[in-house]
């Protein structure tokens, strides 16, 4: 054990097994995760700086990429305002079906992709039960970027419930008797008191979203298109450069959302060392 | 004390504004309903959609696709693919839980950013790297090929697409629980004569039993319906290397639609009973479960 | 307050108050509470109270928790409603008032501030939600929520945030921001309780003064008696739901009318006596002591412990044995068994009297209460 002055690694402990617990982790995570994410990056890098700016700037990849993002960030957005609501709904009100309901957001995080894939895309084929009602209206929403949205509303909403959700049930009620006293009707309260100390949760909940709608697949490929440049999301894109055993390529591709997801990732934590900054512990 | 801000849908109208901290009956209606639309058409109706599709052509092609040898050759691959991955992900979490739970050390925040890196990357791509590493063209390839062992398109390169999806959910559930926990009941026992591991077993384990049978649950629902890494390295022969979820997707582009709905079906029933078991534990143990409710 | 009185106090505070913010100062409320009563379900929380506030007094809710004090308090806030009853505010019906219209500054427990916004938006907050026909211009929200932070004394602190507060400042932050929508009645929900013992009695100070330079009718609830009389106009002594006495601290004090009165307020010591023809008598020995209009029969006697005067063997003194001895501070404190049934009392006695355990101890209270044993201490 390394004493007073130099490198302390770890602090001596009575407890056994940290050798044993501590090897075992970190050769497991080498293997799983370490050694191939390595290996994604340097097949990427045998591409070389140029070869990989083309391939990630080839137009169809910039195409999946943009209708990936843009898709997440449109279903985030529509998670993020419909996840509060559903949030409060449940937490503020008591009506029939309730925990129910509240029970089964979770969903999404249950059931396998493909199954939503397939479920999604049947209700909203032209003879499903929604989408029949929608063709008279000339809406096509399978087999079209309407039809991705879709799909990355189901798995995203979950994300933002769930953060919003613990939030919301700690609210402090006296904060809201202290605005109504003060003047505020109940618009401005909710406006003005509560839902600046729900947005850091409720952003959380967002890029959450975000983030695992970006690299969505089995829920997504049955309901798009796929047709390139116009309904293929990036994975999709991988998959098929994979199939045509361009490994550097796809890679490319790989690494490039993966760049965006970590970046994201960050972008969560910023906000929450903000608000712990901001508004302290 | 009356809870005064939770209002019961069908409360009179406030009299002077009264309860304070909740909004006007029509406001009220207008989100639950909203809330309810919202939750029935994303996320009940193709639940529903499941099971009737499955049902369409009656109950015989129902029980005919589902006995079907493709089929019973996927549940079969399926669960043994969940046989290796989640006890192989228990003994991890158990072991990265105990090393960062019990001990102070640098490099904490990174081993848990690595524990929870899976959750920031895409299916797809957690299968792509095993067949950088594997695949024909892959590292060692070459060296595989030579000696005929098979990882991609077989169940080794399965089971490891699994793994790499599914090990965060039990170390998730473990940590923050055991750090919660902290050291006392350990350091009670060895000072007691216990040994490491009679400790680990009479005190850690009962501790955190339902913490672990949650995450175990968590992680076998991953581990069966996992489809976007399973897809990249399986090669998708059909009666060899095909999960369920894969199967499914199979008998959806032949059109065969009852048949990828039924096998489907399955799958819906086991999110269903993972659903139950989870919100049965949140409910029933709460507080000897992660503190953060985090997915 | 007259207006020549709140000429010289605007003078003397160095004139930092608009002459328009004097117009609520000389007319504070007048709070009438007519028979309220609330149940939650079945079970009553106030049973029938009825109080009257005069303009500028500083009232004291006083009991124990479930004394229904806290109650009355929202129902005057407009944040609860009573099942029966009435509550006029200068004479008209509070009760068809929101909250938001009844002008009351309320301060809670736990401050309740907004968190996002820094101290200056904090207590201009309930000028920027008015209504457009009556909001000032952000300049002037701004002057007066500075003038009000001058006012509490927390000058300089504009741009910090809540969390970066201490327990104190936060509460007088609280203060100014009720203060800011110029109430005509300050609510106070046991402002001082979430805070340590020293702040909190620098903060009864300050709150003395600062209703001395504002003069706002002010009703507060707390739980604890010391700050209760000391800082009062009148005290209203709650218990399960009903008043047991109203009066100025000295009254509530000096002449508890009730077994609960005297023993929630300040120390007390109770011994089992009976009445028989206007004598009290304990067991077969009649004490010096006036029975008052207390009927025949058993009763109690209550006294404070340091109120009492050693007596050497007068024969109507009470006598008791010593059981146990204890110093507190200067004085020392006495267990004495009294009686044939052994009923154990304590007073306080000088510590230069030679005491030894079982000694006997004669002693007469020199003020003192006598219940009906039929008249309960509810706690």
């Amino acid at each position: 054990m390394a004493e007073g002055r130099g490198l302390v690694l770890k602090r001596p402990s009575s407890i056994p097994g940290f050798g044993l617990a501590l090897g075992f982790t970190l050769t497991y995570l080498s293997l799983i995760v370490l050694i191939p994410l390595t290996g994604l990056v340097l097949k990427s890098a045998t591409l070389g700086l140029a070869g990989f700016w083309d391939t990630v700037t080839e137009s169809r990849t910039v195409a999946a990429l943009r209708l990936s993002f843009l898709a997440s960030l449109f279903a985030a957005t529509v998670n993020a305002v419909f996840g509060t609501i559903i949030a409060w709904a449940l937490v503020r009100y008591r009506f029939p079906s309730r925990r129910l309901l509240d029970a089964f957001v979770d969903l999404p995080f249950a059931l396998p992709t493909a199954v939503a894939g397939i479920a999604l895309t049947a209700l909203y084929a032209p003879n499903g039960w929604i989408g029949g009602l929608l063709a008279p209206l000339g809406i096509k929403v399978a087999y079209t970027p309407l039809g991705i949205l879709v799909a990355l509303i189901f798995i995203g909403l979950p994300f933002v419930v769930r953060t919003v959700q613990p939030v919301l049930e700690e609210f402090d009620r006296e904060l809201e008797e202290a605005s109504a006293s003060l003047g505020a009707n109940r618009g401005q309260t909710v406006f003005r008191v509560m839902l600046p100390t729900l947005m850091p949760a409720i952003l959380t909940g967002f890029a959450l979203a975000l983030a695992r709608a970006v690299g969505e697949y089995g829920s997504v490929i049955f309901i798009a298109g796929n047709m390139p440049f116009v309904s293929e999301i990036a994975p999709l894109l991988i998959v098929i450069k994979l199939e045509q055993f361009q490994y550097a390529q796809a890679t490319a591709v790989g690494t490039a959302m993966l760049m965006i997801s970590f970046g994201l990732l960050f972008f969560v934590h910023l906000i929450q060392a903000w608000q712990r900054w901001r508004f302290g512990q | 004390m009356t809870d005064t801000a939770v209002a019961p849908l069908l409360i009179p109208e406030p009299v002077a504004g009264y309860p304070v901290t909740t909004e006007r009956l029509p406001v009220r209606i207008l989100l639950i309903a909203t809330a309810v639309v919202f939750l029935v058409l994303f996320l009940l109706l193709p639940l529903a959609a499941v099971f009737v599709e499955a049902l369409r052509s009656g109950l015989g092609t129902y029980l005919a696709a589902i006995t079907e040898p493709d089929a019973l050759a996927a549940v079969k691959l399926t669960l043994l693919v969940a046989a290796i991955a989640v006890p192989a992900n228990v003994v991890f979490g158990l072991a990265a839980s105990w090393a960062i739970a019990k001990f102070e050390f640098k490099g904490k925040s990174v081993l848990n950013t690595l524990i929870d890196l899976p959750f920031s990357v895409s299916p797809v791509i957690s299968g792509l790297i095993y067949v950088v590493l594997f695949g024909a063209l892959g590292y060692f390839g070459p060296y595989l090929q030579g000696h005929h062992i098979q990882i991609i398109f077989a169940l080794p390169g399965i089971v490891l697409a699994t793994i790499f999806v599914t090990f965060p959910f039990v170390a998730r559930e473990l940590v923050p629980l055991m750090q919660e926990q902290g050291t006392q009941d350990e350091e009670a026992a060895l000072s007691l004569g216990a040994s490491g591991w009679k400790t680990f077993f009479k005190v850690t384990l009962p501790n955190i039993r339902w913490a672990l049978l949650y995450g175990v649950v968590l992680c076998n629902a991953r581990a069966m319906g996992e489809f976007g890494a399973v897809s990249v390295v399986s090669g998708h022969i059909r009666g060899k290397t095909n999960t369920m979820p894969l199967h499914v997707e199979i008998l959806y582009n032949e059109y065969n639609f009852a048949a990828a709905f039924a096998v489907a079906s399955l799958l819906a029933l086991l999110a269903l009973i993972t659903l139950v078991i989870k919100i049965g534990l949140e409910w029933r143990y709460a507080d000897q479960i992660a503190a953060s409710r985090r997915h | 307050m007259d207006a020549r009185a709140v000429n010289e106090v605007n003078s003397a505070a160095g004139g930092i108050w608009p002459l328009s913010w004097t117009t609520w100062w000389d007319r504070p409320m007048h709070v009438v509470v007519d028979n309220v009563v609330r149940t939650f379900g079945v079970t009553p929380a106030l049973h029938g109270v009825s109080l009257e506030i005069e303009p500028g007094e500083l009232v004291a809710l006083l009991g124990p928790s479930g004394s229904g004090k806290t109650t009355l308090l929202r129902i005057l806030a407009g944040l609860d409603i009573p099942t029966e009853g009435r509550v006029m505010f200068d004479g008209d019906d509070a009760l068809t008032l929101t909250v938001q219209q009844r002008n009351v500054g309320l301060v809670f427990q736990n401050y309740a501030l907004f968190r996002h916004m820094n101290v200056l938006d904090n207590i201009g907050f309930g000028l920027r939600v008015r209504p457009r026909s009556r909001r000032p211009s952000r300049k002037e929200i701004r002057k007066r929520a500075r003038e009000l932070l001058d006012l509490v004394q927390l000058s300089g602190l504009e741009k910090r945030f809540p969390s970066q507060l201490s327990g104190g400042q936060r509460q007088r932050v609280a203060f100014a921001r009720a203060l800011a929508i110029e109430p005509r009645l300050l609510l106070l929900d046991e402002p001082f309780g979430a805070l340590d013992a020293k702040v909190r009695r620098d903060l009864r100070r300050w709150l003395l003064e600062l209703h001395n330079k504002t003069g706002h009718t002010t009703v507060f609830v707390t739980h604890d008696q010391e700050e209760a009389l000391e800082l009062a106009d009148r005290v209203v002594v709650m218990s399960e739901g009903k008043i047991q006495q109203i009066g100025t601290p000295d009254q509530v004090y000096d002449t508890p009318n009730s077994p609960f009165v005297f023993s929630f307020i300040g120390e007390s010591s109770v011994l089992p006596v009976r009445v028989d023809q206007g004598k009290v008598w304990l067991d077969q020995h009649k004490l010096d002591l006036r029975a008052g209009d207390v009927p025949n029969g058993p009763a109690r006697l209550f006294l404070r412990p340091h109120d009492v005067d050693v007596l050497d063997n007068a024969p109507g003194a009470i006598v008791g044995e010593v059981s146990v001895l204890r110093r507190h501070a200067g004085l020392r404190r006495v267990d004495l068994e009294v009686g044939a049934e052994r009923n154990r009392i304590e007073i306080e006695l000088p510590a230069d009297l030679s005491l030894n355990l079982a000694s006997p101890v004669a002693f007469l209270p020199r003020r003192y209460r006598l219940y009906p044993a039929s008249q309960a201490v509810e706690t």
